[in-house]
């Protein structure tokens, strides 16, 4: 029984888990573009790196003898803090010398990290892809002929997990709240007292952490990764921080959905091949017709 | 132990920097020369850990990429880095050693007479080098000048107006493609569809830039990144039109009079011309009316607006003189290959052109040549390391923006400006 409504919602169920995951990727772009105006450019690198970092882990706990159940954790928790480290070091590189430069500068720079990565990746672990070190169950839920597998699900709920704990902790703590006001205008909220350079390194860590997890369940999902699926992903999750409204943090989750959702309903009635093609005329449209994005509210430009 | 070229590489690299560290710094300006001991103390009291603990981070962070091995020896790299910075000042910005400088001077000193006539000289001379000169080696010049022409039309946009342009490849695809279809499927020319490729890449370029003008600076690097994939993309796919990924076999090489260009000296030389011409016309252009503007918009877009300068249509003059440029060094590609396929025209491509313009001095028109012929010789200097060279040009765009953002050669609004400012 897969009639064309089972195939519709089964396609809208793909979208959405690819769609979580760029909303994770999508919530370090626009966090960071909230603080510092900043297009990261290299965080599409540091997406692939994160998912990397966790299928190293992952062997080598399990070259150890650790139990599949602990390694998992283990090695999940262990690429988000790595990752998160190399987003703090590219901060502290590449970006802070730069600030108070021309707005050139630092988009040039980001995009010679994003290479540099790239590079560093494939000549540190070959053009390979990198085979995630364990046969997942394929198994899922079905029902009416819709299939939601066991990893799908995964990635709905640990990315809602994270959304959630990641709108409290802006909410809520101490550290969210010297975010906000940094985001509001850096230099009065250091006259303040936040330690500006500090919220920054913060927001780096968490975007990063955030891709980390992102790049560990798409290698999860797909079973492997390669060291050029950085750029691609990159892309699509700053498609979905522009479509949800730059700088908006609820906005770049809508939005990550909605491209997903969208991408996947294209290809399963358009064709793969022009996949691509529709995100980036989405980023187009929307950029033309409504730049403040679905969630943002528009404001008048500094001068 | 055979050591790893990708340990050597970097270790290099940082002894470089402490080398120019040493060399550069200013010692004598300002500060007070502090006694040997006198540093350590201060060292020792302001940041005891600091050099060990980022040795250690980074020897951390690069320890599940690159093994055990490599990644202490880049933690003891970084430890040295750390510890003899402490001897040096870190430099504020790389200065050109004192020949070079001596040598400028003399040159600005020359009489008017001898200036005008040096860029002839030079390109007689290197036309005179084209009886010389191997196949081989013509051949990568010539492949030096495509690039050069790439790098003075990305110059436009991105150096003389101030707006980052991502997808410059697909521009230069524009130009390739329309000579390749217009000659295999109607027998066009080259002569011919040398300014009907610049023209359409031109209309291209109105046509992108029509829209997403209104932009702010890093938007539209993004948009002209998706242009430049949808561009791949669609001649990747539009099997009709462009047969896809196999590309267009057979275009015809371009002749002259009956005379036939087929040896790399004849590409080489029809190469050097195109450079030569655009070199003297964009040299106009940057001292233009339009030239002038275009930096009053790159400075400050809403002071510009404000004195009147009509910002949108400078905006997209440059759009479309950069695609023209493009579309011609595109047209000479296909002329020189005699095939066409969309990987020519990919991401990379683009920020190949970038990374010369950058190199060379953003803006600097003598720049953005020096930067191409530079990138394209250096892989084969670099034979040996030569997968390393992507790895390097990331690395050199980081360190180019922080060390010495203006580039190699400069263009002189930036000197003035920069001996204006005060020195911080």
């Amino acid at each position: 029984m897969t009639g064309p409504g089972a195939q519709l919602l089964q396609q809208v169920i793909n979208g959405l888990a690819v769609g979580a995951v760029y909303a994770l990727i999508a919530l370090g772009y626009t966090m960071v573009y909230g603080i510092i105006e900043l297009i990261n450019f290299a965080h599409g690198e540091i997406y692939m790196m994160g998912a990397y970092a966790g299928i190293i882990i992952l062997s080598a706990l399990l070259a150890l003898g650790a139990p599949l159940g602990w390694a998992l954790i283990m090695a999940f928790l262990a690429s988000m803090l790595l990752t998160g480290l190399y987003g703090v070091a590219t901060e502290r590189l590449a970006y802070r010398p730069l600030r108070g430069a021309s707005r050139l500068a630092p988009l040039i720079s980001a995009l010679g990290m994003s290479i540099f990565f790239q590079q560093y990746v494939l000549l540190s672990q070959g053009a390979r892809d990198k085979i995630f070190p364990v046969e997942l169950s394929s198994g899922g839920f079905a029902a009416a002929g819709v299939k939601v597998s066991y990893i799908q699900a995964a990635i709905l709920l640990v990315a809602t997990i994270l959304m959630a704990g990641l709108t409290a902790f802006v909410q809520r703590t101490r550290m969210g709240r010297a975010m906000r006001a940094s985001a509001q205008d850096p230099c009065m909220a250091s006259l303040s007292g936040v330690p500006v350079n500090s919220v920054i390194a913060m927001t780096f860590f968490i975007g990063s952490a955030l891709a980390a997890v992102a790049g560990f369940m798409i290698a999860m999902y797909y079973g492997k990764v390669n060291y050029l699926v950085g750029y691609i992903a990159g892309l699509k999750a700053f498609v979905a921080a522009v479509l949800g409204g730059i700088g908006n943090i609820p906005g770049a989750m809508v939005g990550g959905l909605v491209l997903g959702v969208v991408e996947s309903l294209a290809a399963g009635y358009i064709g793969g091949e022009y996949k691509d093609v529709v995100a980036f005329g989405i980023l187009i449209a929307v950029l033309i017709a409504r730049p403040e994005g679905l969630m943002g509210t528009r404001l008048p430009e500094k001068v | 132990m055979q050591v790893h070229p990708f340990i050597l590489l970097p270790s290099y690299f940082i002894l470089g920097l402490l080398k120019a560290h040493s060399l550069l710094s200013n010692r004598s300006e300002g500060t007070k020369t502090m006694s040997m001991m006198g540093r350590l103390a201060a060292f020792a009291k302001d940041n005891r850990f600091a050099a060990p603990a980022s040795a250690l981070f980074f020897g951390l962070l690069a320890l599940p990429f690159m093994g055990l091995a490599r990644a202490s020896i880049l933690a003891l790299a970084v430890l040295i880095f750390r510890l003899a910075a402490i001897f040096g000042r870190v430099p504020q910005g790389l200065r050109l050693p004192h020949g070079l400088g001596r040598a400028k001077t003399f040159f600005a000193n020359l009489p008017p007479a001898a200036t005008s006539s040096a860029p002839l000289l030079l390109v007689a001379l290197l036309a005179g080098m084209a009886f010389i000169l191997d196949p081989y080696t013509l051949d990568v010049a010539t492949t030096a000048c495509i690039y050069a022409l790439l790098a003075l039309g990305l110059n436009i946009v991105v150096g003389m107006a101030g707006l980052l342009v991502l997808g410059f490849a697909a521009f230069y695809g524009v130009g390739a493609y329309a000579y390749a279809i217009l000659n295999t499927h109607y027998g066009l020319g080259f002569w011919t569809c040398l300014p009907i490729g610049g023209g359409l890449a031109a209309l291209f370029g109105l046509l992108l830039g029509l829209p997403t003008l209104r932009l702010r600076g890093d938007y539209l690097a993004i948009v002209t990144l998706g242009f430049g994939e949808i561009t791949r993309i669609t001649l990747n796919n539009w099997d009709s039109l462009t047969n896809g990924p196999n590309g267009i076999l057979g275009v015809a090489p371009p002749s002259l009079f009956g005379f036939s260009f087929d040896h790399p000296r004849h590409y080489f030389l029809l190469a050097l011309a195109l450079v030569s011409i655009s070199v003297f016309v964009l040299n106009r252009l940057d001292k233009s009316r339009i030239g002038r503007a275009w930096v009053a918009m790159r400075e400050d877009e809403t002071a510009a607006e404000a004195m009147g300068v009509p910002t949108l249509r400078l905006k997209l003059l440059a759009f479309s003189l950069a695609a023209f440029w493009g579309g011609v060094a595109g047209v000479f590609f296909a002329g020189k290959q005699l095939f066409v396929s969309p990987e020519s025209f990919n991401f990379l491509e683009s920020v190949m052109v970038l990374c010369m313009v950058v190199l060379g001095g953003m803006g600097s028109v003598p720049g953005a040549v020096l930067g191409a012929v530079l990138l394209s010789f250096l892989p084969e200097v670099l034979r040996g390391v030569e997968e390393y060279r992507l790895l390097a040009f990331g690395l050199a765009m980081v360190l180019m923006m922080r060390y010495r953002p203006s580039g190699i050669w400069p263009e002189a609004h930036r000197v003035l400006e920069s001996r204006e400012a005060p020195r911080g």
